[in-house]
């Protein structure tokens, strides 16, 4: 059966969806498949954290953009989204934790993002549930959390309002290099475009790509109304080798509207499989033991895995692949594809009608790394 | 028990009849062996509360067997999942313990089969065995109105128990038809045993009306149930109750197995004549080989503890008797087959998963149980469904999901790797 | 010897002989209601083996406490939801 599409978004996570919500509200003949269900990959493992964040100035446009996008969303979503501004509070352990949280306070004034210092009283104040003797923090407070598969959802229902067609199910073999695709089934669907937004299996689809799969673990507690109020990362993150070392934790917590609260971070490289481990798992935990030592008596409920797509410089692929210009990227957001998701579909649709974007778009170009990729002809 | 990481040659999970037979057994042939249950009882569910009023023969013999045995009883241990290779991660109310084990044979029995019908969340409607389980544990119900309605041979025997408590009966009404009842008593004359066991309940129920084709349509009540209308298709009745104790036959409690990777057929966990099952080292027997009831766990359970003891002929001996225990457990299967009415006994308003406060309508939208479980969190509640997932397997088909741990609520200071100190 | 423990639940104090759970208490105290659900209708124990969480109630300042399945000690604080 042959069909024509403007565009074809292959992937139906969050980025894929907010991909296809932007191209269809701009015109374009739509097209977003899956193999699985909507949000079913990476998107239902994930936090569903809103967050700017500042490790370069090409990630900080990107998230400060999509997070406004979020802002001015907000009204618009159904309840089961869950959107909560509950900002975000980075905690500081000592003096040099201290310094970066301060030295963040500066990057973020001067561009405009609300946040404010808290030193170690007031700290405890916002949190009594944090351990004494931390330095003090900075709290950022745009920043709110969502329920990602609700999100995702939402999002290709406002694809579909505006004439996007949606299937599940529908796993694609091939890109073509003329736009369409080939599914598994061994139909073809013709498209002018095509976007990889397929996150860590990206590179089935484009072998040699250079995305990664980084693994995490989080778990989800019972219901704890008010234990804490912000989404809570620890600043030591960034000392902890987070980026380059094989095996990482950091704290990270996050209170969902329900009272439940989800605890992380774990990242692995070379961990391809899906199955919880328990040393890494109990490394996390003991870290977020250390900044909320009464989580330690709390019931948790459930421990899972999930694969984010990590490209070499933390930097998303959006655009058009080295190779063809017809075949084109979405995908590379690591821990931030909830956040940018709606930055990318944006830039996406943006770059696709030659409009002007309204944050550069060239710091996350596919063409950026020479690698060897070839979509399959 | 300070110590965290426990090595034994053998050990069994559940302390039910299979769990009681397999650990018994295998202690005797020497194994360094241990019994691990989550409650502080022996028995499991089904001779709950036989540790303490010795009311039913077989289960004293058995409890009285594994005390004597060498066995060491791990209770109050739940299980939380698998650690590193052939180690269970456990936790005990005085904190977290590691379980090493050389052959691991799995009884974590069945739970009830709980379908949704207007009315079944108000207190005051539990499962038939959940009723008994909290009334032998000091539940009020003498004198008490109750009303039992399901499926299954349990019906009965909770009521005898219930009745026995001082309870009255309102009426019992099982949901399979009159033929395939009667079909299943002609079965009970080849056993003696459970002959005499029919006898007795019948004698005991005597002046309660029983009935067949007969099943819940909606339990009513203000805060608690205090009505249920019943139907058998074509009238309806109202019966006032103080209790409503419905349950439609059990499901096995597969989660610990999925963990672990053993295979499964037809839901239940799949294993060969001498009860092993599809990961190396890794037995199950009783209730999750198959719905078969005390007579059937324990042969199995036999089997299960020799072949890990390394006793070839002496599981060898037992096949035939299993094999006479299999034809029952085939026969209950028959018998108490649910009938379609069951999974459209749910209105649009009533709710399929009780942790989320999912309902029924909203469920029907989805394709498949991945897509309505992110969507509406039906199943990812606390019960990580349990309840619920029962349900929508006969509700709508829908499969499976995977399993995570923990396999039960943990405190989260379990889950964290502790110091590990060794014992031999 | 008496074989009788004292709990309270709700701050109503309750007379009970050793073996009985949680669960059974706080029905000998007269409440069937344990908890609200998250949309605030009353539920009670379904299961009575620690599997369906409806008997979850507060022990000793602890939440989420799976009352069918914990045996009453001396002197225990019961606070149930509803």
């Amino acid at each position: 059966m042959n069909q024509s599409f403007d565009v074809i978004i292959v992937g139906a996570g969050i980025v894929g969806a907010a991909c296809a919500a932007e191209c269809a509200e701009a015109g374009l003949k739509t097209l977003i498949l899956d193999r699985g269900i909507v949000g079913g990959g990476t998107t239902a493992a994930g936090m569903g954290h809103i967050v700017v964040m500042d490790d370069s100035e090409a990630q900080f446009a990107l998230t400060e953009y999509s997070r406004r996008l979020w802002l001015r969303m907000r009204e618009t979503f159904s309840a089961d989204v869950e959107y909560e501004l509950c900002g975000t509070l980075w905690v500081a352990a000592d003096d040099e934790e201290m310094a970066e949280a301060r030295r963040k306070e500066e990057y973020y004034l001067a561009r405009n993002t609300k946040v404010e210092i808290l030193d170690s009283k007031e700290i405890g104040r916002v949190e009594p549930n944090l351990r004494a003797g931390l330095a003090g923090g900075l709290r950022v407070v745009d920043d709110g959390v969502v329920y990602p598969p609700c999100a995702a959802k939402f999002l290709t229902d406002k694809a579909a309002r505006h004439g996007a067609e949606c299937r599940s199910g529908a796993a694609v073999r091939m890109l073509l290099a003329e736009g369409g695709v080939i599914l598994a089934d061994g139909s073809r669907i013709v498209a002018g475009h095509s976007i990889n937004a397929t996150g860590p299996w990206s590179p089935e689809l484009m072998p040699g790509l250079p995305v990664r799969k980084r693994k995490g673990h989080l778990l989800i507690t019972d219901r704890y109304p008010g234990f804490v109020h912000h989404q809570i990362v620890e600043l030591g993150y960034l000392k902890s080798a987070h980026s380059v070392s094989k095996d990482s934790v950091a704290f990270n917590i996050q209170p969902r509207k329900t009272g439940q609260m989800l605890i992380g971070s774990s990242r692995q490289y070379e961990a391809e499989g899906t199955e919880v481990e328990q040393d890494i798992l109990g490394r996390m935990l003991a870290r977020a033991i250390e900044y909320l030592p009464s989580l330690a008596k709390l019931s948790a409920t459930r421990v899972w895995t999930g694969h984010r797509a990590a490209t070499p410089d933390k930097l998303p692929l959006i655009g058009p692949s080295l190779e063809h210009d017809r075949v084109w990227l979405a995908s590379g957001h690591e821990g931030l594809g909830i956040t940018t998701s709606l930055g990318t579909g944006r830039l996406v649709a943006d770059l696709l009608l030659g409009r002007k974007t309204e944050i550069p778009a060239e710091p996350y170009a596919p063409s950026r790394f020479a690698y060897a990729a070839v979509a399959h002809v | 028990m300070r110590e965290t990481l426990l090595r034994f040659e053998v050990v069994v999970v559940g302390a039910g009849p299979a769990g009681l037979a397999a650990a018994s057994v295998a202690a005797e042939k020497g194994c360094r062996t241990a019994l691990v249950d989550d409650t502080p009882w022996l028995g499991g569910q089904i001779w709950r509360g036989q540790q303490l009023r010795r009311r039913n023969p077989q289960a004293a013999r058995w409890i009285d067997r594994f005390q004597k045995s060498k066995a060491t009883l791990l209770d109050q241990c739940s299980i939380l999942g698998p650690a590193e290779r052939q180690t269970l991660l456990a936790e005990h109310p005085s904190g977290a313990r590691q379980i090493q084990w050389e052959r691991l044979i799995l009884a974590t029995g069945a739970r009830e089969l709980f379908l949704p019908f207007p009315g079944w969340t108000l207190p005051g409607n539990f499962g038939p065995g959940g009723l008994q389980s909290l009334a032998k544990h000091g539940w009020p119900v003498a004198g008490k109105r109750i009303l039992l309605a399901g499926s299954g041979p349990l019906l009965m025997a909770v009521g005898a128990g219930l009745r026995k408590m001082g309870a009255h009966l309102v009426s019992i009404n099982e949901q399979a038809p009159l033929h395939r009842l009667m079909s299943f008593a002609a079965q009970l004359v080849q056993r003696p045993a459970k002959l005499v066991q029919a006898a007795d309940l019948k004698w005991t129920l005597r002046g309660t009306p029983f009935r067949y084709g007969v099943w819940p349509k909606a339990a009513h009540g203000d805060k608690q149930v205090q009505a249920v209308t019943l139907t058998d298709g074509r009238r309806e009745w109202v019966e006032e109750c103080d209790f409503l104790a419905c349950g439609f036959g059990l499901v096995p409690n597969v989660e610990l197995p999925l963990a672990l990777t053993c295979q499964l057929r037809d839901g239940f966990v799949k294993v060969d004549e001498r009860q092993a099952s599809t990961v190396p080292g890794i037995y199950a027997a009783g209730e999750l080989t198959g719905i078969g009831g005390a007579d059937t766990a324990l042969v199995e359970g036999k089997i299960a503890g020799l072949a890990a003891a390394g006793d070839e002929p002496g599981a060898h001996r037992l096949e035939a008797q299993r094999a006479s225990w299999h034809q029952f457990r085939e026969a209950l299967k028959a018998t108490f087959t649910l009938r379609p009415e069951l999974s459209r006994l749910a209105a649009a308003e009533t709710l399929v998963c009780r942790c989320e406060d999912v309902k029924f309508d909203r469920l029907k939208s989805f394709a498949g149980w991945r897509d309505a479980k992110l969507q509406t969190r039906c199943g990812m509640g606390a019960c990580q469904g349990r309840v619920c997932g029962a349900a929508v397997r006969v509700l709508f088909g829908w499969g499976m999901e995977s399993v995570r741990p923990p396999i039960t609520p943990a405190r989260i200071e379990s889950l964290c790797q502790g110091e590990q100190k060794h014992t031999s | 010897m008496s074989d009788q423990i004292q709990i309270r639940v709700n701050g109503k104090t309750v007379s009970v002989s050793a073996g009985t759970v949680v669960a059974a208490a706080i029905a000998q105290a007269g409440q069937q209601c344990f908890r609200r659900s998250l949309k605030g209708e009353y539920r009670g124990p379904l299961c009575g083996m620690g599997i369906c969480m409806e008997c979850r109630v507060t022990i000793n300042g602890q939440p989420h406490a799976r009352s069918c399945q914990i045996l009453c000690e001396a002197g225990m604080e019961v606070q149930t939801d509803a």
